[in-house]
Formats: C-alpha cells, structure tokens, sequence
C-alpha cells in the first residue's frame, strides 16, 4: 500500500472514529496548543517590525548595558578583536570590494529588526535570553548609533526601530526567483 | 567509437583520453586484466616479486575479542576521523569535517558526518523536546519524537552541504590541504522521517503563509525562512540518520531536512516552526548566507546547492606507489536533482573520459564515480566535472570565480569562509614521483 494510500486510510480512520474533536484531514497525532501558550517561544521579529515587543531604549543606555555585558567580546566601541568569533559591530570597507569585504551592520545588514532579533535570541552569548526587552532595543540602538545610522538621541521602538534606513538594503537580488 | 557491445569481446583497450585514462567499460566483467595486460610499461608493476611461503599469523591462533554491543572501527583505522576547528571547545562555534579522502561508496557514517555548531551541542531530552507549527495555521499544533514516529515515515537518501563547503577554494592560491578540509562539510546519509506538508496540512496552513521561520532548541534559537514552495516539494522533518536515531551533533532528536539547500537552512533540534508572510531576514540569511559578488552587488536567498563533484582518489595526502594502474575516484551530486554523467581528464581539462557511475542514482545524494586510469609515471593533472538531469553543468574555475569571485590574497587557513557556494572543479597535481599537489587549471 501506498503512502498516500495509508495516509489516507489513517485519515478516513481519524475522522470517523474520533468524531468532531479532529478536523477532517487530521490524524489526530499533533496536540492542539494556542498561540498564548506559544508565546514564550515565538521570539522571531520580522523586517516590518511584526512581533516587535513593547519597550524602549536609547544609545546612551545601550552603552552602559554594553560596557557591562558586551565588550569583553566585542570590545570598546564595537571594534571586535576581543574573542573568537565576536566580530566587529562597526566598520567594514565598501562592499565594492567584494568578497574580501568584512560584512557589519553598518554596510551589509539589510534591516535594523535583525540586530534586534539576533541580540535577543543569542546574546550574551553564554547567557542567551537573558537580557531584557528594555535592554535588547537600547544595544540595538547603541550598535546603530555606533554605525551612524541613527542619532545619538534616537529612541529605539517597535514603531521607530523598522524604519530605520539600512544603506545596503536595496543592494540585494535573487539568484534563483523561482523558489520562492 | 570501436568497443563491441557483444558478450564476451574485450572491451576497446584504447584510452579515452590524454594521459592514460581508460574506457569505463574496462570495469565491467574481466576488464581490469584487461586493462592489466595494455601498454608499454605494464609489465613489470604486474609481476609478482617473489614472495615467502604463507604462514598463519597470530591473530588466527588465539581466541579472539568480545564481541560488542556497539562496535567501533577497527583500532587500524584510528585515524579516520573528522578534522575539528575547535579541538579545545573554546568558547565559539566548532566544525567536524568528514575525511572523504579516507572513505568510499556513498554513505557516510554516522560517526564521520560533518557537523557545525554555532554554540555547542545541546543536551536535549527527547522525552521533553516539542516541536511546535503555528502562526498562519488554522490550528497550531505540538509534536513529540513519539507522536512523529507514529507517522508512516519517508526514508530517502540525501546529501546535505554546508553553504561554506569548499570554501577555501575562493583563496587566489591552491591551499595545500587534503579533501577533507576543502570538501569535509558535505556529506550523505539515508535521512528517515515526516513529510514536512503532512504536518503543515494538519495544522492548516494559511494559503497566504509563503515562508516558514524554522528554529531550533540550541543556545542561540537558530532560525531560518524557508519558503513554503520547498517545503511542500521534499522537506522532511527528519528523525533517523542511516537507521539510527539522529546524532546529536546533526540535530538530535529531530532536524528539518530540506534537500539539496544550504546545511544552514536544515535547522538542527527543530522546535519550532511559525508560518508568515515574509522573511524574517535572520542573521544568517542576512548576513553570513548572502554573498557579496565581484563589483560589489549581494545576493540572498541563494538557498540551492549547485552541481559540483571532487575526486577522492588520488587526492592531496596520497601519493602513487608508481607507474601502473589505479581508479580515480570521487563523489558527485547536485541541489537539483540526479547526477547525469562525470567527465574525468587526466592532463588538466585537456581532453574528457566519461567516469563510470556507480548506481542507483538517487535524486539529490552522492554519486560515486570512478575511472580506470594507467599512470605512466609522467606529471598529470586529475580533474572531474559533473553534470545534472537538469542539464546545469559544474563551472570551470576560470568562469566560476570570474563570476563569484576570489580572493586578493591567499587564504591563510583552510578552516575560514571568504564566501560561499563553491562549485567549481577540484584539481590534483600528480608528479613525477607520485606526489600530489592542490592545484588550479
């Protein structure tokens, strides 16, 4: 028999043994959960600033945060060096030069939502998720400021954050448009 | 073309291409002593130098070892592992890459896959692991490893690459490195696990959803936009590795498993999956998966492993025990679907012989490929090139890096990444004392 075939038969099982609890082409082997009890999980920000959580910081808090948790990686402005693997936050020649360009967030990253995302989800990096809400947008204003792509006064939000205007964002083309 | 194709003929004895590479056919039936007896010089490699009467050696005269409840290599092949970047777990991201130089046929073992780890190796308990799929579903759903193995599983055989594999080869020089440290990020396995689209169509995907953000359970949540296009074409959620649950170092206990797409993409400790109606432009799909090409432009979403194939056999770390026969040997396989012929040239790309493929073809996986060939003891220059069902073809490195680029200077360590997707042609320079060298042709 067929896996389709199975599938099927399972599914024909599913919906006339166990009656209205399932929906129709369910096996029933997926637990339903709600979104609420997701939530904790569903960390994920998109370039439009969906799922932005409330919040606010400006550089200024962002470098005490970082004085604290972030240079002994990153070092002192954001210049890396420091540890393996910590990258610089800022600098980077012109991506012109091709592939021996270093990519940063001042001339690679596309949308200023990743750094918050990334920050979020990964950093510190031995004590990920621990920061919180306030703190993930004052690094990600501090790291923006650092590249000069918004003020030194500039409040970092959910409303303010996706629209910052990433200089290397309408550089990128699609190799294969078709998988998408 | 002279070979008769009737039983029992010998096959054409001539060679099919410059430098001492023999008709494929030479492989079927009686050919190697066929291919023995040819040519000036053979001879002497074929007599056998008078040996000593055979004794029986110590091993046969003794009760031998346990037999184990989980075997291992034999002691003889110690040195068949991965090459580690972090040996010392140093605080950072640590890769193993598989020796394909020391390895044939087309599985790799389980023990040997390449594996990368941004922030260790999680722990994971799969009693308690949960594998969520929400956002725009109708009804957002938990999985566990034993509700997925209630499911009637999919068993396939894929490769599955790094992004980064071959890396070193964008270096302006020919590192002097073996295949395992520029082609030890890509490997194959017989993945078994649960049609991606099987559980999307339980949770009642939203025809408007045209992304999925894949994540996993590891210390830095890695996450990934995959478009729902793949995953409705061949996406598994895999939970067995060649038989055996999934090592942990290759996603324990599950792994999304989209094949032929960049190793990334294929998110390890899978825990949850959310339908959306864009990217999420992650840090790996905006930053280290987008490539920067000559004259500065960037591309994302590269996503496709390109046909490309590498000689195992001779490689870099070898070298010929003088004039004679050998095989050339290698492995084959493309992001787009089956391996359709691997041309091998022994002078450096100056003449073809069509390389044997050793069957069944799968769809996205290893082919092995091997050629007959009589060195002469004169210096050569061993390439392959491979071609795909879907007609796309693997670059010759001038073209490719005319178009991808290289670097200003040489590479100086195989274990860094200029870029990605490199799927040009791998050559190995044999001279005349059997020694072998990383070269460009």
């Amino acid at each position: 028999m067929s896996t389709r075939r199975v599938l099927t038969a399972l599914l024909l099982a599913g919906t006339c043994g166990i009656g209205a609890a399932l929906a129709a082409e369910n096996t029933g082997l997926g637990k339903p959960v709600s979104e609420a009890d997701i939530k904790n999980w569903d960390i994920a920000i998109l370039p439009d600033g969906t799922n932005l959580p409330p919040g606010s910081g400006t550089p200024a808090q962002g470098a005490r945060i970082y004085a604290e948790k972030c240079v002994s990686c990153h070092g002192e402005g954001g210049k890396g060096g420091v540890a393996p693997g910590a990258g610089p936050l800022t600098g980077g020649s012109p991506i012109s030069n091709g592939i021996d360009t270093l990519k940063t967030i001042g001339n690679y990253y596309p949308y200023a939502t990743t750094i918050f995302d990334y920050t979020r989800r990964a950093m510190p990096f031995n004590m990920p998720r621990s920061l919180s809400d306030d703190e993930v947008y004052a690094l990600t204003a501090y790291m923006l400021a650092l590249n000069k792509l918004i003020g030194e006064n500039d409040v970092m939000d959910a409303k303010t954050l996706p629209q910052v205007k990433m200089p290397n964002r309408d550089n990128f083309t699609l190799p294969y448009p078709d998988r998408i | 073309m002279s070979t008769s194709k009737r039983r029992g003929r010998a096959p054409s004895l001539e060679p099919v291409a410059g430098n001492g590479l023999i008709d494929r056919r030479a492989l079927l039936g009686r050919g190697i002593a066929i291919a023995g007896a040819m040519g000036a010089g053979a001879a002497g490699t074929m007599t056998a130098v008078a040996a000593e009467p055979l004794t029986d050696e110590p091993w046969s005269l003794e009760f031998g070892q346990i037999t184990p409840a989980r075997q291992t290599p034999s002691p003889y092949e110690k040195n068949v592992v991965r090459a580690l970047s972090n040996p010392n777990g140093e605080f950072r991201n640590s890769h193993a890459r598989t020796p394909h130089h020391l390895l044939n046929g087309t599985i790799t073992p389980n023990s040997l896959h390449f594996s990368i780890n941004h922030c260790g190796i999680p722990d994971i308990d799969p009693a308690k692991h949960k594998l969520v799929i929400h956002g725009m579903v109708r009804q957002p759903l938990e999985f566990t490893l034993e509700s997925l193995s209630r499911y009637p599983l999919t068993t396939r055989m894929y490769f599955l690459e790094c992004a980064g594999n071959s890396a070193p080869m964008f270096s302006n020089e020919p590192l002097q490195v073996t295949a395992q440290m520029i082609h030890g990020l890509v490997s194959n396995a017989e993945w078994t696990g649960v049609k991606l689209s099987t559980l999307l169509d339980e949770a009642g995907i939203d025809p408007g959803a045209k992304w999925l953000i894949a994540e996993g359970g590891d210390a830095q949540f890695l996450d990934r936009s995959v478009p729902v296009k793949k995953a409705y074409d061949d996406a598994l959620v895999a939970i067995y590795q060649n038989g055996e649950r999934l090592m942990p170092g290759n996603g324990y206990p599950m792994r999304l498993l989209l094949p032929g797409y960049q190793g990334n993409m294929n998110v390890k400790f899978l825990r949850r999956i959310k339908a959306v109606d864009q990217p999420a432009m992650s840090m790996f799909e905006s930053k280290t998966y987008s490539q920067i090409l000559p004259g500065g432009k960037t591309w994302r979403f590269h996503f496709l492993m390109e046909v490309k194939s590498f000689i195992t056999s001779p490689s870099f770390g070898q070298s010929l025990k003088g004039p004679g026969f050998y095989t050339i040997s290698g492995v084959a396989y493309s992001g787009t679907g089956r391996i359709a012929k691997v041309m091998v040239s022994a002078d450096g790309g100056k003449s073809w012989g069509e390389a044997a493929l050793e069957g069944p073809i799968h769809d996205k996986a290893f082919t092995r490929f091997v050629m007959p060939w009589r060195w002469d003891g004169q210096p050569a220059v061993l390439q392959s090139r491979a071609w795909d069902e879907a007609g796309n073809v693997q670059p010759l490195r001038a073209e490719f890096v005319k178009a991808r680029g290289e670097t200003a200077k040489p590479v100086a360590t195989p274990l860094a990444f200029p870029n990605q997707h490199y799927n040009s042609i791998t050559s190995w320079g044999v001279d005349t004392t059997g020694g072998i060298k990383h070269v460009y042709a």
